[in-house]
């Protein structure tokens, strides 16, 4: 991350804030398309959040195989956009509402699909990543 | 309704996302722990105040502004399945599921939590 002991300086707050405000509006207009039904399996969640850890996976790898990327790139793409575009706290609280509403299978295997999709997308970008952008 | 919402939603985000990474950073700083904890924190915190929101019957603003927009962008899954694959690279597979593990019972404990106190 660009954060030096005395923390993030004020462009890389702005980008964050800018990054985060277009990842969110994203993730929003998904929800819209997906609208969630009642006791049903959360997609709209489940979808920014597997291809946003894909994406962070490709960013890392961009990172790694690019050293001269620019500083602003980490902070905006991947804690602003990424983190905007995804959330843990709906995963979280969709999962207790389903379960209150006596849906435990539906929100076990909401938590599960989303945390090995999520974490085999991640490491999916990584690999292509690595494949796209090895220097010769 | 459709254009207040978006700047709802882009307010709440634009002040939860540099949240986020001041407070990840905070806690790195304060406590000398990895960017694992800081993530934790913010998941779990986001999730309780998205749990007081919606357990509380917030109306569609409030929920676009606080919920949407700040909870949704304080709160990251990209980071998480991103540093769930560091650790299992740098300590093994079962630091990578404890990691796992406690971020779901703490994240769904607090968002549990507030959804009560809020009803």
């Amino acid at each position: 991350m660009t954060t030096g002991a005395r923390g993030p300086d004020v462009t890389v707050l702005a980008g964050v804030a800018a990054g985060g405000a277009a990842g969110s509006l994203g993730r929003w207009g998904v929800g819209l398309s997906l609208p969630p039904t009642p006791g049903g399996f959360p997609w709209a969640t489940f979808l920014v959040n597997v291809t946003g850890a894909l994406a962070m996976g490709l960013l890392v790898a961009v990172l790694v195989e690019r050293p001269g990327t620019h500083r602003l790139v980490r902070p905006v793409v991947g804690v602003g956009l990424l983190g905007g575009w995804t959330t843990f706290s709906a995963l979280a609280v969709d999962a207790v509402t389903l379960g209150d509403s006596g849906r435990l299978g539906v929100a076990a295997l909401y938590l599960a699909a989303t945390v090995v999709v999520g974490v085999l997308a991640v490491v999916g970008g990584l690999r292509l990543g690595r494949t796209l952008w090895a220097g010769p | 309704m459709t254009a207040a919402d978006a700047l709802l939603v882009a307010v709440g985000a634009a002040v939860g996302a540099p949240a986020r990474m001041l407070v990840g950073h905070w806690v790195r700083q304060r406590f000398a722990v990895g960017a694992p904890v800081g993530t934790l924190v913010v998941n779990v915190a986001g999730s309780f105040v998205l749990g007081l929101l919606v357990g509380g019957g917030a109306g569609h603003g409030w929920l676009a502004v606080g919920g949407t927009g700040f909870c949704g962008a304080f709160t990251t899954f990209s980071s998480l399945a991103l540093e769930v694959r560091e650790v299992a690279e740098d300590d093994g597979r079962r630091a990578a599921a404890g990691l796992v593990a406690g971020s779901l019972v703490l994240g769904l404990g607090a968002a549990a939590a507030g959804w009560v106190l809020g009803r």
